[in-house]
C-alpha cells in the first residue's frame, strides 16, 4: 500500500488487478449459476478458478523483481529483488487440482450424455421425471 | 517410527491407495483385506497418537524437517487425534461393509473403488492433522474429487446428482482458497500457529472480514448446513449405500471440523469471526428447523436421513455460535455421536435396500420380521438420533442445551426441542411401520440369524454397539478428550 | 454391596436374559420370577436400614459433567420402590395366567420390556438428582411403549402414537427443567426442603415450575394432561393393572413430590405461586376425572378415568404442602396402587375368563367368579374412602392436613370425589352381586353356559385375592409388613422440617 493514499478512497488504478480477478471470478461464477447446458456450467467453473488464480499471481507481483532464482551475475540476494514464489507454487497446485476436477467432470458428463443423450439442463430435467 | 505418527495416518492410506489397484489385478480379494488393514492402522496409529497428546501435549511434526513457518506443518491435538480416530473407525467398518458394493461393480473395477475410498479417507485425514491452510485447500480437494469418484458408482442417476455437487464442490473450494488468499496477503504466512499470532494486527480490517466470510461460506457449502445443503439429499440418495453411509457420517463432519479449527483455533473467534459466528447461530436455527421439516416431507428413507443430517448440522453450527464451553462440548461431542448415528443409520437403511429393494417409507412395513437385528440396530440408532438416553444423542444434546440455557439463549432451547420432537415423529413413524405393520408383499421369510451376510451386518452392529457405548461412556469420553480439545476462550 | 445398583441391574439382566431364551416359556416365566423376588428382597432389606439412618448411597458413577449418576434412597424412594417392586412379584405370576389364556403373540417381548420398566421405575425411585432422575424417567417412556401396543392392533398401534406423543412432549419439557435446575443450581441433587436458590427470583422459578409439571404432570395425568391413559387402555391388563396403575402413574406423582418437596422445597414452591396452581388443578382433575368415570361404559376406561382422579389426591397433597397431608399423598400413593391394581386384575380376569369388557355385562358376575367380585368389591370400596380400608387412612390424613393448613374446601372436594367414587362402582357392585346373571346379554354369556360358575385359573385369581386382603389389612394396621405409614410420614416430616412451617400463603 503506497503511503498517502486513503484506505477508503476508490484506488482503482491501484487495485485494477484485484477488481480482474473479481469479475473473472463472479462471471465465473455466474455461469455455474445460470448455464443453461452442463458443458457450458463446467466451463465457467474453469473460469472462475481462474480468477482464483489471478488473485493470488497478482498478490505476488511485484515489479522490477525477478523470479527467485540465485544464479551467478543475477540481482543481488536481497528479498526486494525477488518476487515471493509461494503464491506462485501454490497456484501450481490449484491448477493441477482444477484439470483434475475437470478430468472428472468431463467423465462424467460423458457418462450422462451417454445415458440421456442431452447435456441441456431443462432437457436432462425432464428426462429425469421419466 | 512413532516419531513420524502424524504423517503415517496421511501417507499410509495415501500410498495404500496407489497399491490397491495393482495389488487387485493380482488378487481382489488381498486389495479388500489391504483396504480393511489399512484403515484398522490407521485407526491404531490414530488411538495411540491420541493417548500421546493427552499425556504430553499438543504434537507439532515439521513436514520434511522445515520449520514453520516456511515448511508445512501437521498439528495433532486431542481434537485432531479424536477426529483421525472416528475417521479411520468409521472407514474401517466401511471397508468391510463394502462388499456388497464391490460386487456390483464390473469385472476389475473393485480394485479403483478401494484405491478411491482409500483416497478419500487420506484426504479427510490429511484436512484432520493439517497445520496449514493451503494444505488443507489441498486435502479438502483430494476428498472431494475422491467423492465425486465414489458417488458416481451408484449409477446414472447418482451420476447427475454427482455433477451437480461437483460444481457446488468447486465454488466451495474456490471460496475457501479466496479466503485463505486474503489471510495470506494481509499477514504472508499460511501456517496455521503463526496465523493466529498475526490476528490481532488485522482484526479489525475490512479485508479481514472478506476473508473470514468466504471461509466459513466454503466450509459452509461442504458441510451442507442450510440454505447450502441442496445438493447433499440427491447425492446421498442414489450413491452406493457404502459410499452414503461413509460421507453422511464423516465427511462433513470434517468439514465442521475444519470450521471449528479455522474460528476458533486459527481466528480465535475474534472481530469479524465473531460476528460471523454470532449470525450462524440464526443460520443454524433456521436449518435445525427446516431440515426436520423437510425431512418430515419426503418418502424416501434415504432422503429423509439426508435431510435429518441438514437438521442436526443446524445443531452442530449453533454449538459453534455460543461461545460457552458447554455448547462447545456438546457440538463437538455430537460431531462424534452423529458421525456414528448417522452412519449406523444410512448403513442400516442400505442393507435393507440391498436385501429387499425397499427404499420408501411404507416399504418399511414389517421389516423386523424380514431383517430383525438390522431393524433392532436401526432402531436404537434412531432413538439416538431423537435424542433419548441411553443412547450417544441424548449426552450431546444435553450438553448443547445446557450451554444454550447458560447462554439464555431461548430460541435456540426451543429449536432444539422442536426440532426433536419433530425428528421423533418421523423416526417413529418409520419404527412403527417396521414393527408394528404387516409387511407390503407376500413372501415374508422366517427370520434367519444371518439375515445377510456377516460382512454387512457386523458393521452395522457394531456401528449400533458404538451408539450405546458412546452413550455408557459419555462422561469419561468428555471428560477427557472433548474437554481436552476446546479452545481457551 | 452397592444395593440400590443391584436393585436396579437385577431386571436388566433379567429382560437380557429373557431375550436370550426366546421362546421357551417356562425358562422365561423362571427368568421374571427369580428377577423379581431378587429384586423384593433387595428392597426390603433396605427398610431397617432406612429407617435407622435415613438413606443408602450408592457410589457416583460418571454421567454428565457436574453430575453423576446417583442412587439415593431415601424414605420416600424406598416407599415408591416397596410398592413397585412388591406388586411386580404379584403382577407376574397374573401375567403368566392372563398371557397364556390370552394365547397372546410376542411374549418374550412382554416380559422383556416388562422387566425393563421395572429397572426404570426402581431408577427413578432411587435418582439422587435430577439427571439421574431424568434419564430413568425417559427410559421408562420407551420401555413402556412396545407393551402400549403389544397387541399389533390398529387401536393399539394408534393408542401407542397418542402415548408417545404426550410421553415425549413431556420429556422434552422436563429435560428443559432439568438442565435450567442445574444451571441454577449446579449438581442438582435432590434436598429435602429443595435445593433451588430462593434469589433467582419468581420470574425464573415460576416458567421453571411449569416445565416441571407439564414434564412429570404427563405421567401423573393432571388435566389437560391426561389424554393418553384411556387410550393406553388398549395394553393387556397386566400392563394396565401395574403400569398404568403403579408403576408409570405413580412414577409421574412420584416426580411431583419430588420436585416439590425436594426441588423447589415447599416454601419457595409456596412464594412462587405454584401451589396455587397445582391445587386448582388437582381440584379440577379430581373432579372432572370422577365425572367423566361416571360416563365411561368400558371397564378398564372407567378405571382409567377414576386412576387419573385418584393420581390427583396425591398432587393434591403436595401442594397443601403441610406435614399431614404430605404424609397423605405419600401413603396414599402406597394404598392406591393396592386398591387400583385390584380392580384391573379382577377386570382383567373377566375379560379373560368371560370375554366381557363393559360394565353393563356384569349382571350376577359374583355367582360365577365370587373371589374376583370380592376383591373388586373391596377395590372399590377402598377407593371410596370407606373406613377400615387403606383408601381411608390416605385420605384422613390429606384431610387433616388439609385443615392443618387451613383449607377445609380441599376436605369438601376430597368427599365429594368419594361420593363420585361410590357412584361409579355402586351399580357395578349392584349388578353384580344382587341382579341375576343375564344370558341373553349380547353375545357375552352365549355359548359360555357350561362355563357358568367358572372362577378365574389359580394363577389370576390368586394375586387379585392377595392385592385385596393387603389392601383390608393395611387399612386395619398401615404399618403392617413394611412401615409403609412410618415410612411416609418420616418423609414428609423432613421434607418440611427442612423447609419451614406448614400451612398456604
Amino acid at each position: 500500500m503506497r503511503k498517502g493514499t486513503s484506505r477508503v478512497g476508490p484506488d482503482l488504478v491501484g487495485h485494477l488487478h484485484y477488481w480482474f480477478s473479481t469479475t473473472l471470478f463472479l462471471i465465473g461464477l455466474y455461469g455455474m449459476l445460470a448455464g443453461p447446458h452442463l458443458v457450458r456450467k463446467l466451463m465457467a467453473m474453469n473460469v472462475m478458478q481462474v480468477g482464483v488464480i489471478t488473485f493470488f499471481i497478482a498478490m505476488s507481483a511485484k515489479s522490477g523483481a525477478t523470479a527467485p532464482i540465485a544464479i551467478e551475475h543475477g540481482p543481488p540476494l536481497v528479498a526486494e529483488a525477488y518476487i515471493n514464489p509461494l503464491p506462485h507454487a501454490m497456484m501450481l497446485t490449484a491448477i493441477v487440482v482444477s484439470v483434475s476436477t475437470t478430468g472428472v467432470a468431463l467423465a462424467l458428463l460423458i457418462r450422462i450424455h451417454r445415458r440421456y443423450g442431452t447435456l441441456e439442463e431443462s432437457e436432462l430435467l425432464d428426462r429425469l421425471k421419466e | 517410527m512413532t516419531s513420524h505418527l502424524p504423517i503415517l495416518i496421511v501417507v499410509i492410506p495415501l500410498v495404500a491407495a496407489i497399491m490397491t489397484p495393482l495389488v487387485a489385478r493380482m488378487n481382489v480379494r488381498a486389495a479388500q483385506v489391504l483396504d480393511t488393514g489399512v484403515c484398522l492402522t490407521v485407526f491404531l496409529c490414530a488411538t495411540t497418537a491420541l493417548l500421546r497428546v493427552l499425556d504430553t501435549g499438543p504434537w507439532h511434526y515439521e513436514l520434511g524437517g522445515w520449520a514453520p513457518p516456511w515448511g508445512i506443518e501437521y498439528v495433532i491435538d486431542p481434537l485432531s487425534a479424536g477426529m483421525a480416530m472416528l475417521v479411520s473407525f468409521v472407514a474401517t467398518l466401511v471397508s468391510i461393509y463394502a462388499d456388497a458394493q464391490r460386487r456390483q461393480l464390473p469385472e476389475g473395477r473393485s480394485g479403483l473403488f478401494d484405491s478411491l475410498f482409500l483416497l478419500l479417507v487420506a484426504g479427510l485425514l490429511g484436512i484432520v492433522v493439517a497445520g496449514d491452510m493451503f494444505n488443507l485447500y489441498v486435502f479438502l480437494e483430494v476428498a472431494s474429487l475422491a467423492a465425486y469418484g465414489l458417488l458416481s458408482t451408484g449409477g446414472t442417476r447418482a451420476v447427475v446428482a454427482t455433477f451437480r455437487y461437483l460444481l457446488l464442490g468447486t465454488i466451495a473450494a474456490s471460496f475457501y482458497l479466496l479466503g485463505v488468499g486474503y489471510l495470506y496477503a494481509m499477514t504472508g504466512t499460511l501456517n496455521m500457529a503463526d496465523l493466529t499470532t498475526h490476528v490481532p494486527t488485522i482484526v479489525g480490517t475490512a479485508p479481514f472480514g472478506v476473508a473470514v466470510t468466504f471461509i466459513v461460506l466454503g466450509l459452509a457449502i461442504k458441510m451442507a448446513v442450510f440454505p447450502l445443503h441442496a445438493w447433499q439429499p440427491d447425492a446421498y440418495a442414489y450413491a452406493p449405500a457404502a459410499v452414503t453411509g461413509f460421507m453422511a457420517a464423516v465427511m462433513s463432519k470434517v468439514s465442521a471440523y475444519a470450521l471449528f479449527r479455522i474460528l476458533y483455533f486459527v481466528l480465535r473467534a475474534e472481530g469479524a469471526a465473531a460476528q460471523i459466528i454470532s449470525v450462524m447461530g440464526w443460520v443454524a436455527i433456521a436449518g435445525a428447523v427446516a431440515g426436520s421439516v423437510m425431512a418430515l416431507a419426503q418418502t424416501d428413507v434415504r432422503r429423509m436421513l439426508a435431510y435429518s443430517s441438514v437438521s442436526q448440522m443446524g445443531f452442530i453450527l449453533f454449538g459453534f455460535s455460543l461461545l460457552n464451553p458447554d455448547a462447545l462440548t456438546g457440538a463437538l461431542l455430537h460431531i462424534v455421536n452423529h458421525a456414528v448415528m448417522k452412519g449406523c443409520l444410512f448403513l442400516a437403511v442400505g442393507v435393507i435396500v440391498w436385501r429387499t429393494r425397499a427404499v420408501t417409507v411404507n416399504g418399511f412395513s414389517g421389516m423386523s420380521q424380514r431383517l430383525p437385528w438390522t431393524s433392532a440396530v436401526f432402531t436404537l440408532a434412531a432413538l439416538s438420533m431423537i435424542g433419548l438416553p441411553p443412547t450417544a444423542g441424548f449426552f450431546s444434546k444435553w450438553y448443547l442445551l445446557r450451554g444454550a440455557v447458560d447462554a439464555s439463549a431461548w430460541a435456540f432451547v426451543a429449536t432444539l426441542v422442536f426440532s426433536s420432537l419433530l425428528s421423533a415423529v418421523y423416526f417413529f413413524r418409520l419404527i412403527e411401520r417396521m414393527y408394528f405393520f404387516t409387511p407390503s408383499d407376500e413372501g415374508v421369510r422366517r427370520a434367519r440369524l444371518f439375515e445377510v451376510p456377516i460382512g454387512m451386518l457386523g458393521p452395522v452392529v457394531t456401528l449400533g454397539a458404538a451408539v450405546l457405548l458412546l452413550g455408557l461412556l459419555s462422561h469419561p469420553i468428555v471428560v477427557t478428550v472433548v474437554r481436552a480439545a476446546l479452545p481457551e476462550l | 454391596m452397592d444395593r440400590p445398583l443391584l436393585v436396579i441391574l437385577v431386571s436388566l439382566v433379567a429382560a437380557v436374559l429373557i431375550r436370550l431364551v426366546g421362546n421357551r416359556p417356562v425358562l422365561r416365566e423362571t427368568c421374571t420370577f427369580v428377577a423379581a423376588v431378587t429384586k423384593f428382597g433387595l428392597v426390603v432389606s433396605m427398610v431397617p436400614v432406612v429407617l435407622q439412618d435415613g438413606v443408602v448411597e450408592s457410589v457416583p458413577i460418571g454421567l454428565v459433567i457436574g453430575s453423576p449418576l446417583h442412587f439415593r434412597v431415601d424414605a420416600l424412594g424406598l416407599l415408591f420402590a416397596l410398592v413397585a417392586s412388591g406388586l411386580w412379584l404379584v403382577t407376574s405370576v397374573y401375567s403368566v395366567g392372563y398371557m397364556r389364556a390370552d394365547n397372546s403373540p410376542n411374549q418374550t417381548g412382554y416380559f422383556a420390556s416388562f422387566a425393563v420398566c421395572l429397572s426404570a421405575t426402581m431408577g427413578i425411585a432411587f435418582a439422587g438428582n435430577l439427571p439421574t432422575f431424568f434419564v430413568f424417567y425417559e427410559i421408562l417412556t420407551l420401555a413402556t411403549y412396545p407393551l402400549v401396543v403389544h397387541n399389533r392392533t390398529e387401536a393399539a398401534v394408534a393408542g401407542g402414537r397418542k402415548y408417545l406423543v404426550y410421553t415425549l412432549l413431556a420429556g422434552q419439557a422436563l429435560l428443559v427443567a432439568v438442565i435450567w435446575s442445574s444451571v441454577l443450581a449446579p449438581g442438582a441433587e435432590f434436598r429435602a426442603g429443595g435445593f433451588l436458590p430462593a434469589d433467582a427470583g419468581t420470574a425464573v422459578l415460576l416458567p421453571l415450575f411449569l416445565f416441571f409439571i407439564i414434564g412429570v404432570g404427563v405421567k401423573a395425568a393432571i388435566m389437560p394432561l391426561h389424554g393418553w391413559l384411556p387410550a393406553a387402555m388398549v395394553a393387556p391388563t397386566p400392563v394396565s393393572a401395574l403400569l398404568h396403575a403403579v408403576a408409570v402413574v405413580k412414577a409421574g406423582v412420584f416426580g411431583v413430590l419430588r420436585v416439590v418437596g425436594y426441588v423447589f422445597g415447599v416454601d419457595l414452591f409456596r412464594t412462587i405461586g405454584g401451589a396455587g396452581l397445582l391445587a386448582v388443578a388437582a381440584v379440577v382433575t379430581i373432579l372432572v376425572a370422577s365425572i367423566r368415570a361416571l360416563g365411561e361404559t368400558n371397564l378398564k376406561r372407567r378405571l382409567a378415568y377414576s386412576t387419573i382422579g385418584q393420581l390427583s389426591y396425591v398432587v393434591l397433597g403436595a401442594a397443601i404442602g403441610s406435614v399431614a397431608a404430605l404424609a397423605g399423598a405419600m401413603f396414599y400413593l402406597v394404598a392406591h396402587a393396592f386398591m387400583k391394581i385390584t380392580l384391573f386384575f379382577a377386570a382383567g380376569a373377566i375379560h379373560i375368563e368371560k370375554h366381557r369388557n363393559k360394565v353393563s355385562e356384569l349382571r350376577g358376575m359374583a355367582q360365577e367368579m365370587p373371589v374376583t367380585m370380592a376383591a373388586f368389591a373391596v377395590g372399590a370400596s377402598g377407593l371410596a374412602g370407606i373406613p377400615l380400608f387403606v383408601g381411608f387412612i390416605g385420605k384422613w390424613n390429606l384431610g387433616l392436613g388439609a385443615l392443618d393448613a387451613g383449607y377445609p374446601l380441599f376436605v369438601f372436594v376430597l368427599v365429594t370425589s368419594g361420593l363420585l367414587n361410590v357412584m361409579y362402582f355402586y351399580p357395578i357392585l349392584y349388578d353384580g352381586f344382587f341382579r341375576p346373571p343375564d344370558h341373553n346379554n349380547g353375545n357375552a354369556g352365549a355359548g359360555r353356559v357350561g362355563r357358568l360358575s367358572r372362577e378365574a385359573r389359580w394363577t389370576m385369581s390368586m394375586p387379585l385375592a392377595v392385592t385385596a386382603i393387603v389392601t383390608i389389612l393395611l387399612g386395619l394396621a398401615p404399618d403392617l409388613g413394611f412401615q409403609f405409614y412410618q415410612l411416609a410420614w418420616s418423609a414428609a416430616t423432613t421434607v418440611v422440617s427442612a423447609g419451614g412451617e406448614p400451612g398456604l400463603p
